[in-house]
């Protein structure tokens, strides 16, 4: 499990839930998930296209990912930013599936591509992604305050004399080129379940924000190690225990947090 | 003395989506003077306090603060918006989310320092939020709320606070601990307060002057000089009476015998 050729696996694996765990926490703090799960179908999309005409994948999947980032924010100024995440999903699935289509990928490429594959990223691409993700990362704590308190409330945070339309694009790119290095690892339908399960554990656990950010940073990196150890050891696709392990992260926090609200304690207001 | 007033709106419309909502607003506010802005739902008192804080563009007229105009993210303006939503889960609490009204503009990772940390348990002890500073800002009550908020845009040391219905939605009692509290921000701090209310008899005793909305036209003064059947009859564009019963002011139409007998504030009840 630990041989040469797994460098890789556990290298990229561990950047992408450093990342994932990180923009996470932000992605429920303002309810974004819907868009978390669409931005991915992007991602998809590109890399299919990227395959159709023999271009890197990496850069389909990114080009492709902002395309659905700023397509969402484009449409959520005009109408409900549900509706205008939904039609940027299916707008990328349709995609999607006519690129898959017209280019005879083989059905192991396709199903990796939709529900992960711990070799997705070769080792020319680890130094790509490892700079991608700093540029993420930087982007995040520069975007840290701000993107807090217009997340608790956008109307303080304009009061304030904050931007949000720059900082809800801003963090849509940050979402975006995330999700492009999670694809080819975690699979286009389940990378959002990295970006979920792990902080909403998290901020269950703790009333801090920093403090819940790091958490859920690692229960992220638990939940990406445990399923490419898993997924070694039975071939069952990484999706599938990503998926499984963000759901059960979170069913033990509300778990525990049940457990501690039953045990009797004073000053309960 | 015109431009040396904290705030002067000067023949100030307003228009949404086409439709003119305020026509000719003038009102002044001066350093540590608590102002009620008085009118009934949907008389554009949201709409005015946009304006103030420049969120909401003029069709004609002026607000300056210290004699200039006033800019969006001015800091000498403080605001309490009418609705937070906090949800349960929040991982922020009490004294993370008043920090964020020191710095939670500017970019970056939150420093932490001894002055903020300072400042922040100065004014959560001038709100009496003290014993609940450390829990989630999702499960509080609405009058712990109100005072977590007022804690937020009062940390950042504005000279105006302005507060949009802070009172709706309490009960009586907290209503009346978050009306002494306001009180007390403005003798103490010397923080000037306007604040917008459908109904005014709760702030009476600490009001020094009333900004009265109604059809889409202001008058302004002390409760004395707009409180007034004359002049509450000019803005509503007929007759109304105003009857003061045990210290209460009651705002009723006049008996004209047509259309609906309440014009404004609140049902006639007669009280104590």
């Amino acid at each position: 499990m630990f041989s040469s050729f797994m460098t890789n696996a556990w290298l990229s694996g561990t950047i992408i839930a450093l990342l994932a765990g990180s923009v996470g926490f932000f992605v429920v703090l303002r309810g974004s998930a819907f868009a978390a799960h669409a931005i991915p179908n992007g991602a998809f999309a590109g890399a299919a296209g990227a395959n159709l005409i023999g271009v890197n994948p990496l850069v389909g999947l990114v080009v492709f990912a902002l395309g659905a980032a700023f397509g969402i924010s484009a449409l959520s100024r005009r109408t409900r930013s549900d509706v205008a995440t939904a039609l940027a999903l299916v707008m990328m699935l349709a995609l999607g599936a006519a690129f898959l289509a017209t280019s005879n990928a083989y059905e192991p490429a396709v199903n990796a591509l939709l529900f992960g594959e711990i070799l997705g990223v070769s080792s020319s691409e680890l130094l790509p992604v490892a700079l991608l993700a700093v540029v993420c990362v930087l982007g995040l704590s520069t975007l840290y305050r701000p993107l807090l308190l217009s997340s608790i409330s956008p109307e303080l945070a304009v009061a304030k004399g904050v931007n949000v339309r720059v900082i809800d694009v801003a963090f849509l790119v940050v979402v975006a080129l995330s999700s492009a290095l999670a694809v080819p690892v975690v699979g286009a339908l389940l990378t959002f379940s990295l970006m979920v399960g792990p902080p909403a554990a998290a901020r269950i656990v703790t009333s801090r924000p920093l403090r819940a950010l790091a958490l859920s940073v690692v229960f992220s990196v638990i939940t990406l190690w445990e399923a490419v150890a898993s997924s070694y050891w039975t071939n069952l696709p990484i999706g599938f225990f990503v998926g499984t392990m963000s759901a059960g992260v979170y069913l033990v926090a509300r778990g525990w947090s049940l457990a501690q609200s039953r045990r009797p304690r004073g000053a309960l207001a | 003395m015109v431009g040396l007033d904290l705030l002067e709106v000067d023949g100030v419309d307003v228009a949404l989506s086409g439709r003119m909502i305020l026509r000719d607003v003038n009102f002044r506010i001066d350093h540590g003077e608590f102002t009620g802005l008085i009118g009934s739902n949907g008389a554009g008192k949201t709409t005015l306090l946009r304006v103030l804080l420049g969120l909401q563009d003029v069709v004609r007229g002026r607000v300056l603060v210290h004699g200039a105009p006033m800019t969006r993210s001015n800091s000498s303006v403080g605001y309490v918006p009418q609705k937070v939503l906090f949800e349960t889960d929040v991982p922020v609490r009490v004294r993370d989310f008043v920090a964020l009204g020191i710095d939670g503009h500017r970019f970056g990772l939150a420093r932490r320092s001894h002055h903020t940390d300072d400042l922040v348990d100065e004014m959560l002890e001038s709100v009496e939020a003290t014993s609940f500073a450390n829990r989630r800002i999702g499960s509080l009550s609405g009058g712990e709320q109100q005072r977590v908020l007022i804690a937020h845009a009062l940390v950042s040391k504005p000279e105006l606070l302005l507060l949009d219905e802070p009172l709706a939605n309490l009960d009586p009692g907290s209503a009346q601990e978050i009306i002494e509290l306001l009180h007390s921000v403005v003798t103490d701090q010397h923080v000037a307060i306007l604040l917008s209310a459908h109904e005014m008899n709760p702030l009476l005793p600490v009001m020094d002057r009333v900004v009265y909305v109604a059809n889409g036209r202001v008058a302004s003064g002390t409760t004395d000089e707009v409180v007034q059947p004359e002049v509450l009859s000019a803005l509503y564009g007929h007759h109304v009476d105003v009857l003061r019963v045990h210290g209460r002011v009651l705002v009723v139409a006049g008996g004209d015998g047509h259309g609906d007998s309440l014009v404004a504030d609140h049902p006639p009840v007669v009280v104590d």
